[in-house]
């Protein structure tokens, strides 16, 4: 019941009462956004969604830098592979 | 589906696992507090991926899993009362109390229906004037917020028959718990990612400080997970204790700010609150504030609020903690099944018992405990 999915805001339905159209792999759903501001619950914007709410808003340059960081540990191997192959 | 398919990627994986087995030198034991990642370590088989000498202990992070028998007992109590309409989330339907589980409940006539947000619980209040809609309020401070802002939205649209039978609890209090256990033996954490979108990752800095131990928070995909146990080894190695953010997408230093005054507002601590197999732990519970008092079920309605205790056979502590794994429970996988379920471990697909018992990996792990690891 702890799970989440991310999901693109599509529409904001009712911004007096925090509700927005979210889409999650073609499908679509109203959501609450009552836990962002703004400028978070913009259209376009990626959101984390948890029972009916938008819990946060993804932030794409972190998101960025964690592939990074995760291709980058994968390079080293690789190097170190090269490495150990070469040294004898 | 972008943010999810990026953090699957198996050559990543391969890569990343042969680098944390590069960088281990010695056994490490890691706990993952929440039960996202106890179920993603289970589905894509983190465990094989990770060298021999990395055990995973799997916490007590699964909310559906610590809710104690008395509470499912006072559950059942209202949902059998006239008039009511039970609502809960799906997982929670099987947990047993002392007797029975909610689902017998149902069976036996009462209204239990099964809901996906405390909104639709609220929704089903406003169709239904003449009934009692009760909503089933469970999890940590990742649900906390969507509970309160429903109670919000009940309050601002005059909703009287709908009441929330509260049972949220809050992580910090729970990991000191588990430090201060004597029979803990643990290298680092992986923290709650979901938590922390609320909370932040500050509230636990407090374990590298007082306790010496590293945590890193981390998301849920695979390698999200794998990453997070070679940001723990590294700081292990390094001689390092700190709280490290692996889930930067989605969780900040300081949490959600909206997301916790909607909490300070509607929520206040229960001097105790009582954890299956864990016990009492202070200030670890929520219930209504003064100001939203109308909305509390246990007020609404006459609860029992008896203390039952665990069922003899039933080893959810040890599990919890880590000190035992699943399989050795005695009743494991023979008198209790997801079908039949005895202890609450083995009911969500969050919680350890139920992992080890769906995804089947019990040969290769019966034959690293023979082996001694
Ligand atoms: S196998 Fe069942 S009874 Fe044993 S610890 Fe797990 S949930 Fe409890």
């Amino acid at each position: 019941m702890c799970l989440a999915i991310p999901g693109r805001i599509v529409e904001i339905v009712d911004a007096e009462n925090s509700i927005a159209k979210v889409e999650v792999g073609g499908v679509r759903r109203n959501v609450n956004v009552g836990m962002l501001d703004r400028e978070e619950a913009a259209v376009g914007n990626y959101v984390l969604i948890h029972v009916g709410f938008a819990m946060t808003k993804i932030d794409e340059a972190e998101a960025q830098e964690t592939l990074r960081v995760l291709e980058e540990i994968g390079q080293y191997q690789d190097e170190f592979e090269q490495f150990k192959t070469t040294s004898e | 589906m972008k943010f999810i398919d990026e953090y699957r990627q198996g050559d990543i994986a391969e890569r990343l696992a042969a680098e944390i087995a590069h960088a281990t030198t010695r056994p490490l034991k890691f706990m993952e507090v929440c039960g996202g990642h106890t179920h993603t370590i289970f589905k894509y088989g983190i465990e094989d991926l990770l060298p021999e000498n990395i055990t995973m202990i799997h916490g007590p992070g699964c909310p559906v899993c610590v809710i104690p028998l008395g509470r499912v007992d006072d559950a059942i109590s209202i949902a059998r009362q006239p008039g009511v309409i039970f609502t809960t989330f799906g997982d929670a339907m099987r947990v047993p109390g002392s007797k029975t589980s909610l689902l017998d409940a149902k069976a036996s006539g009462a209204d239990v229906r099964m809901v996906y947000s405390p909104l639709d619980a609220l929704k089903l209040a406003k169709k239904n004037p003449g009934r009692s809609v009760v909503f089933l309020a469970l999890g940590f401070e990742t649900t906390a917020p969507s509970t309160a802002l429903t109670v919000m939205q009940a309050e601002k649209e005059g909703v009287e028959n709908f009441s929330v039978f509260c049972n949220h609890i809050t992580i910090v209090p729970a990991l000191k718990a588990l430090l201060d256990s004597p029979d803990l033996q643990l290298d680092g954490f992986l923290g709650p990612g979901h938590v922390s979108t609320v909370i932040g990752t500050r509230p636990y800095e407090f374990v590298p400080a007082e306790y010496g131990k590293p945590v890193v928070v981390a998301g849920f995909e695979p390698l999200d997970i794998l990453q997070s146990v070679y940001m723990l080894v590294r700081q292990v190695v390094e001689g390092r204790a700190q709280v490290e953010n692996q889930y930067g997408r989605c969780v900040n230093r300081d949490g959600n700010r909206k997301a916790l005054e909607v909490l300070f507002d509607v929520f206040e601590p229960r001097d105790f609150f009582e954890w299956r197999g864990l016990g009492s732990i202070a200030h670890s519970g929520m219930k209504l504030s003064r100001k939203y008092a109308r909305f509390d079920a246990e007020l609404k309605f006459d609860v029992p609020g008896l203390r039952v205790a665990d069922p003899k056979a039933c080893q959810c502590g040890e599990i919890l903690k880590g000190v035992k794994r699943p399989w050795e429970c005695k009743v494991f996988g023979t008198a209790c099944t997801p079908e039949t379920p005895i202890g609450s471990c083995m009911v969500s697909s969050e919680g350890a018992c139920a992992a080890y018992y769906n995804f089947g990996r019990l040969s290769k792990i019966a034959e690293r405990s023979a082996a001694g690891s």
